[in-house]
């Protein structure tokens, strides 16, 4: 299985971007083969609405089954849910810290949006 | 003659000016409040109870049955507020601009119209004026189509006041597009000046006269008459910086019934408004005979 994380760099050791919808990049982690690819997010910090949205679409089309990120709003994540994709809470300061501890399995899934869209 | 009453900030006294004008004028007026997202032109006037018209768009819904999820639909929406891989739609009718655009592309022709409630139109009456009030429901963030709902309910041959939302967005120019004339309100003080400037440069853009009504006349400095004086715009009206004024806007009452020493400012408002539309008029008549 593949597993995204949000982030604004483009290594294991780069920091995880809170921020779901307005993330620079997210690392595409492949389990299996270890190994990662970085893809770019960047066109959405210019959008003033929907950018959770076309993130969630970025994840959907990169065929992954799960995102860890820090926060995720309402809309993306109906769109990560109708997609199937599990969305996985997590603190952790890199995404190398944050990947230990999805194989450790101490990340919790997300069941509802945890932040509200910025323009409520 | 449709005025529209506009101001680069909020707090200036846009609705303070809409509604002593608009009781000034005496005769039957329309008062549209176009800040769909907080009105309060109704605190002002004695209003009867309204009558209120849900206001919807059209949104997308999506049959189940008749999908087969191509995708088609999210790929045209620029707003995306369609969004489908392989499954069937997701919909935020919240983020729909109801262009239909959608509808129009799925080839299983799976997609149907329903109406999503965006808000309500209320009309009420006070005396002279009609007040027609959009009020936009929580949470929903688009006031255009709310707004022309709104001024498509003006009716021709009466004239009509536009209390416009504050700023330069979209919802203000929503406003302001169609009106023959444009009053701005400013304050005498530095971030006056600055939002004028961004208001007069909006209201250029648009091609619309207009002219400034300078409220709190006494505070601040006098930059603001200078860039007028500058840029050729007619100051319509100075309304002092009174206590009791102040007093009789936080109560919710009208300037012209409370103090009447003060409805000369309106009767003297209307006057010049007046006077700077024959004057324009009189310029496009020279204009179109070159
Ligand atoms: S275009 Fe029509 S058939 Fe294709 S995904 Fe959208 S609703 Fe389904
Ligand atoms: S009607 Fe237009 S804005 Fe609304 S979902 Fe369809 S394509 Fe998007």
């Amino acid at each position: 299985m593949k597993i995204a994380f949000s982030t604004s760099g483009e290594t294991l050791e780069a920091p995880l971007d809170s921020r779901f919808g307005r993330a620079p990049k997210f690392i595409l982690y492949d389990l299996e083969r270890d190994y990662f690819e970085v893809i770019d997010n960047r066109q959405n910090l210019n959008t003033s609405q929907g950018a959770g949205i076309q993130s969630a679409e970025t994840i959907a089309r990169s065929g992954v089954g799960c995102i860890v990120t820090g926060h995720c709003g309402p809309k993306a994540f109906r769109v990560l849910s109708a997609a199937g994709i599990a969305v996985y809470n997590c603190g952790e300061a890199t995404v190398a810290d944050a990947l230990k501890a999805f194989r450790e399995g101490t990340l919790k899934t997300m069941d509802s949006a945890d932040v509200e869209g910025h323009w409520i | 003659m449709i005025l529209a009453v506009a101001s680069g900030k909020g707090g200036t006294g846009k609705t303070t000016v809409s509604v002593n004008l608009a009781r000034q004028l005496g005769s039957g007026v329309q008062l549209l409040d176009c800040d769909v997202e907080e009105p309060n032109t109704n605190l002002f006037l004695d209003c009867t109870e309204p009558e209120e018209e849900i206001f919807g768009i059209p949104v997308p819904c999506v049959d189940e049955a008749l999908c087969d999820g191509c995708g088609e639909c999210g790929r045209f929406c620029q707003f995306h507020a369609i969004v489908s891989f392989g499954t069937k739609p997701v919909i935020f009718p919240e983020m729909c601009h109801g262009c239909g655009g959608c509808m129009a592309v799925c080839p299983k022709r799976a997609i149907s119209e329903v109406s999503q409630r965006m808000g309500l139109i209320e009309t009420s009456r006070s005396g002279n004026i009609t007040l027609i009030q959009g009020r936009l429901d929580i949470g929903v963030s688009m006031a255009p189509p709310l707004i022309r709902a709104v001024k498509a309910r003006l009716q021709d041959g009466m004239p009509a006041i536009l209390d416009a939302p504050p700023g330069t967005s979209c919802p203000v120019i929503a406003t302001l597009r169609g009106t023959d004339m444009v009053v701005l309100v400013t304050e005498p003080t530095p971030f006056g000046l600055h939002d004028l400037k961004l208001a007069v440069d909006m209201v250029r853009e648009l091609r619309i006269p207009f002219g400034v009504v300078v409220n709190r006349m006494g505070i601040g400095d006098d930059r603001v008459y200078a860039f007028c004086g500058k840029e050729g715009i007619p100051i319509l009206l100075e309304i002092p910086y009174d206590r009791r004024i102040a007093e009789i806007c936080s109560r919710g009452e009208l300037i012209v019934d409370a103090l009447p020493e003060y409805s000369s400012l309106f009767a003297t408002l209307l006057w010049n408004i007046k006077e700077l539309r024959g004057m324009e008029r009189r310029a496009s008549y020279v204009r179109s005979a070159n």
